[in-house]
C-alpha cells in the first residue's frame, strides 16, 4: 500500500474513511505515515483547549426572557397588526392621495403621484414620511440583493424577513391608492408587492443562478428605477416642510 | 410526556408559545455552544442564539417537516454565525499580548515544567482560538460541525447547503491550516 494522504488520516481521524482497517494495518506498518498520523492527533486533541464557557443553570430561561418580548412584538407587528394602526393610516392615506390626486388635475391635464400643493396638513406630513421611509426601506432591501455576489450558495433569510416585513406596509398603501384611484402610485406599489413576495417565498439560500434570475427580473420590471423615482416625489412634497418659514 | 419537536413545532406553528419555548429550552444550550464555537466570543454566541430562534420562529412555516428541528435551528444558527463571523471577519477578537512583542509559539516552545506550563495551557487556549479566526468562514463552520458537533461530512454538507464534497475539503482545509498554526505549540505542550 502507497502512503496515504493527509485526507486518508484526517477521515481516519474522524472514522470516516473507506477503509478503516486497511489503513488501521498500513499505520502499525509505516512509520512516516504513523508520525503524520499522530501530527494531526496532536493538532485535533490540542483544540480540546476551546473550551465553552459554561452557561449555567437557568440559561434556558434568560435566553427566552430576552426573546420572547421580540416575538410578540414580531407577531403583533407582522401577523396582527393593530387594527387602529392599519384603520389610522389608512383613512390618512386615503386623503392624501385624494389631495394629491385633485392637486394634480388642478394643474397639470393628467394625475401624478402624490403631487401636492400649498400647505400640507399635518397628518399628511406624517404620512409623506411613512411613505418615504417604506421606499427607502424597500429600495435598500432590492439593492442589496441586485448588488449581492456569491461564489455559493447564499443565504437571503434576513433579507427575505425584511421583505415579509415591509409587505405589510405595502398592502395598506397600494390598497388605499387603488380606493383613491391613484393609479401610479398603485402599480408601482404593486409591483413592489409582488417582488417583496417572491423573495419572501424564495428559499432561504438560494444558488449564484437563481441570484442572477432574480437580479434579472429586477432589472427588467425597472422596480429600482420607480422606487427611485416615486421616492423622489415623496421627498419633493416634504421638502417645503423643512424649509424654514 | 413530554411532546417530540415535529409536535411542539405544530403547535408553535398554530400560535402556541409555550411549545416554541420548549424548543428554545431544548435546543438553547447546544446552539450557544455551536455559535460560540463559530464565533469565538461569548456576546457574539448570545446574538447569534437570539437571532437564530427569531429567524425560527420567523420561519416556522417554511419548516419542512422531514428536516429535524434541531438541524433546522442549527443550520439558521450556522449562517447566522456565518454572517456575523464574515462581517467581522477583519476585526481583531484576539489581541496578541501588547507587552510582548515575542511570538507566543516561540515561547511555548520555550516553555519548561511549572508555572510555565500552566502559562503555556493559556497559550495554547489563545493560540487555538487565533488559528480558529484564521480560517475561512466555510472552513470554521465545516470543522465546528465535523470536531466539535461530531456530525458526519455528509451531514455538515445538509447543514451548511453544500455538496459533501465541498464539505470535505472544507474539514481538509481547515484540519491543514491549525496544523501549521498549532503544531509547534502542541508538540511542546504534551
Amino acid at each position: 500500500m502507497k502512503h496515504l494522504t493527509q485526507e486518508d488520516l484526517i477521515l481516519h481521524f474522524y472514522a470516516e474513511g473507506e477503509n478503516l482497517l486497511l489503513v488501521e494495518q498500513h499505520l502499525e506498518e509505516c512509520e512516516d505515515c504513523q508520525a503524520h498520523y499522530q501530527a494531526i492527533e496532536r493538532t485535533l486533541a490540542g483544540m480540546d483547549a476551546l473550551t465553552v464557557p459554561d452557561r449555567g443553570p437557568g440559561y434556558e430561561a434568560q435566553v427566552w426572557a430576552r426573546l420572547q418580548p421580540k416575538l410578540a412584538a414580531r407577531r403583533s407587528s407582522w401577523w396582527h397588526p393593530p387594527v387602529w394602526r392599519w384603520a389610522a393610516a389608512g383613512a390618512a392615506l386615503a386623503a392624501l392621495l385624494a389631495a394629491a390626486f385633485l392637486a394634480g388635475r388642478s394643474s397639470a391635464p393628467t394625475a401624478r403621484p402624490l403631487q401636492l400643493a400649498g400647505n400640507v396638513a399635518p397628518e399628511q406630513r406624517a404620512l409623506l414620511t411613512a411613505i418615504g421611509t417604506h421606499l427607502e426601506r424597500s429600495q435598500m432591501v432590492l439593492t442589496e440583493l441586485a448588488n449581492a455576489s456569491a461564489a455559493g450558495p447564499l443565504d437571503i433569510s434576513f433579507e427575505q424577513e425584511r421583505a415579509a416585513d415591509l409587505l405589510g406596509e405595502n398592502r395598506l398603501y397600494r390598497q388605499s391608492a387603488t380606493g383613491s384611484g391613484d393609479a401610479l402610485v398603485a402599480d408601482v406599489l404593486d409591483e413592489l408587492e409582488r417582488v417583496l413576495l417572491e423573495i419572501e417565498h424564495a428559499p432561504s439560500r438560494i444558488s449564484p443562478d437563481e441570484l442572477d434570475d432574480l437580479r434579472l427580473r429586477l432589472r427588467a420590471e425597472g422596480i429600482l428605477f420607480k422606487l427611485r423615482v416615486l421616492g423622489s416625489n415623496v421627498r419633493d412634497q416634504q421638502e417645503p416642510i423643512r424649509k424654514p418659514l | 410526556m413530554e411532546l417530540a419537536d415535529p409536535a411542539l413545532v405544530a403547535r408553535a406553528r398554530s400560535g402556541d408559545a409555550d411549545a416554541f419555548r420548549t424548543l428554545v429550552d431544548r435546543h438553547s444550550r447546544n446552539l450557544f455552544r455551536l455559535a460560540y464555537r463559530m464565533t469565538g466570543n461569548e456576546s457574539d454566541a448570545e446574538d447569534v442564539v437570539q437571532e437564530s430562534f427569531l429567524r425560527a420562529y420567523r420561519q416556522l412555516g417554511k419548516f419542512d417537516e422531514r428536516a429535524g428541528f434541531g438541524t433546522w435551528v442549527y443550520r439558521i444558527a450556522v449562517n447566522c454565525a456565518l454572517d456575523l463571523v464574515r462581517s467581522r471577519k477583519r476585526r481583531a477578537e484576539i489581541q496578541p499580548d501588547p507587552e510582548s512583542g515575542e511570538d507566543p509559539v516561540a515561547r511555548a516552545t520555550a516553555a519548561g515544567p511549572g508555572p510555565d506550563r500552566l502559562a503555556l495551557s493559556t497559550e495554547l487556549r489563545e493560540r487555538v482560538a487565533e488559528a480558529m479566526n484564521e480560517l475561512s468562514a466555510a472552513e470554521r463552520s465545516a470543522f465546528v460541525l465535523r470536531h466539535f458537533e461530531g456530525m458526519r461530512i455528509e451531514e455538515v454538507g445538509r447543514v451548511l447547503g453544500c455538496q459533501p464534497g465541498a464539505a470535505k475539503h472544507s474539514v481538509f482545509r481547515a484540519v491543514q491550516k491549525l496544523r501549521r498554526a498549532l503544531e509547534p505549540v502542541v508538540s511542546t505542550a504534551r
